[in-house]
């Protein structure tokens, strides 16, 4: 049987993917964290990047099928799952699911729609062009990424839409950080329940800190 | 006590169905929820109506017959209890209780509260069996089987194929019942030469019967009567992945 037909093979490959997807926010999250030691900081990380060349399009075509999967087989099981359940009880109960793991494909689809502008805003730049680094005076001979990123943040509209999307990533998160310990075969009916409530800390840990970065940089507390 | 009953009510498989309600007069409290229900039916048959059709056989909780969803929780609210087992003492004067059938695609009503769970039959028929060749009854201890693995094999063997977790999974996934059979026979070793087959092929019959795909909410844990832990789904997981290496015999 297929691996990308069989209902384990999938749940499997969403692990996986979705694993290799978490260790991205983290390097990422390390980056942006940068932004509060400073210009200086987050525009030399900004400079190491651009600077592996060749190496960041290996990265992104990485990336790109990484979400492919992720976001395809994410889908059709969400489907899938529909059609095996086409009636509601009368009274509707549950006994131990959470929120963030009956919303999965919610909450995943609304970091998708957020990626999307986050790509257009500050890797394409082109939602806002007068304050894109591309357009802001070079410092030192590199991008001021540091002014783009505060400029933005000051900015409510643009600051909201993070923000709403970093509780989306969180609450995505909630439920997926723990998930693959099961999926993959790991756990076992003694160590479940730890690893569910390790999960659920990392993803607020995650969730609390990406969403730092608007919410302090829009009350100007880090200016 | 008196109580108030909303039961589905439907004619047959292509009817639409709806929720009809009776009042449960002079409930004893050492009824069990089944006797409650004769007493309606009597009360049903005797008016000339056409009483509540619902599974059952046992009456002991080890059949897996009875199958309803009691104020929407599979076998109703006393943990690890089969609904012939709930006895009504579990319920006070004047409770609303609403009762309806295992709601999935997979299981089509066929009466009222009864569902065809036929399709567990296909599950098991794809692979939750030992091939072996018949003959004498083998002498005791032939299989040497340390306690340990003897006691996780009961433990996933406790199923009874009720279908409570496809009727608790918020997806219709079958994947606790699937698991428990998998998990039973991959542990010993009159399983373990089918193992990578049974995996495959029992979790291909799931799907193609209309179950779900297993998401890890764990609700079927918390409604199994019998208490089947989600970590036989860790296992089935193993067993798949294990399925995936190849074998020296296929190299």
């Amino acid at each position: 049987m297929n691996l990308f037909k069989s209902t384990v093979g999938r749940k499997i490959l969403m692990a996986v993917t979705g694993l290799c997807l978490v260790g991205f926010i983290s390097v990422h999250l390390l980056g942006n964290l940068s932004v509060f030691w400073g210009a200086d900081a987050i525009n030399a990380y900004a400079k190491h990047l651009h600077d592996l060349g060749p190496l960041v399009w290996v990265f992104r075509l990485i990336m790109l099928g990484l979400f492919a999967v992720h976001i395809t087989f994410g889908i059709q099981l969400y489907l899938e799952n529909r059609a095996a359940t086409p009636d509601n009880y009368a009274v509707q109960k549950t006994l131990v699911t959470t929120f963030s793991a009956k919303t999965m494909v919610f909450t995943g689809l609304i970091v998708l729609a957020f990626l999307l502008y986050h790509l257009l805003h500050f890797t394409v730049q082109i939602t806002n062009p007068e304050i894109s680094a591309r357009n802001l005076a070079l410092v030192d001979g590199h991008l001021d990424v540091f002014t783009m990123v505060t400029k933005s943040f000051q900015n409510v509209f643009i600051a909201l839409v993070y923000i709403i999307a970093m509780i989306a990533l969180l609450l995505h998160l909630m439920h997926g950080i723990s998930s693959w310990v099961q999926t993959l075969g790991w756990s076992t009916g003694s160590s479940q329940d730890k690893v569910t409530a390790l999960g659920k800390i990392v993803a607020i840990v995650y969730g609390l800190a990406y969403i730092a970065i608007p919410l302090l940089l829009l009350a100007r507390i880090v200016k | 006590m008196d109580l108030t009953l909303h039961v589905w009510r439907q004619k047959g498989p292509q009817d639409k169905g709806k929720l009809e309600t009776y009042p449960a007069k002079n409930v004893s409290p050492d009824m069990s929820f089944l006797e409650m229900l004769d007493e309606i039916n009597d009360g049903l048959i005797r008016q000339g109506k056409d009483p509540i059709a619902f599974d059952h056989d046992c009456r002991e909780g080890i059949c897996g017959m009875c199958s309803q969803v009691i104020n929407g929780r599979p076998h109703g609210k006393q943990e690890q209890t089969t609904v012939c087992q709930l006895h009504m003492r579990q319920y006070s004067d004047g409770d609303e209780i609403f009762i309806e059938p295992w709601r999935a695609k997979a299981f089509p009503v066929q009466k009222d509260l009864i569902v065809d769970r036929t399709s567990l039959d296909v599950i098991m028929q794809a692979g939750g069996y030992v091939s072996c060749h018949t003959g004498g009854v083998p002498d005791a201890n032939v299989h040497p089987i340390p306690k340990p693995v003897a006691d996780y094999a009961m433990d996933a063997a406790e199923c009874i194929g009720c279908g409570a977790c496809i009727a608790a999974c918020p997806n219709s996934s079958a994947m606790l019942f699937t698991s428990a059979k998998v998990a039973q026979l991959a542990a010993l070793p009159q399983g373990k030469p089918e193992a990578r087959k049974r995996v495959k092929a029992m979790t291909e019959a799931l799907l193609d019967e209309g179950f779900g795909n297993c998401t890890n909410h764990y609700e079927c844990e918390a409604a199994c009567p019998k208490g089947i832990s989600v970590k036989f789904i860790a296992k089935l997981n193993r067993e798949y992945l294990k399925s995936l290496m190849p074998t020296s015999t296929e190299a």
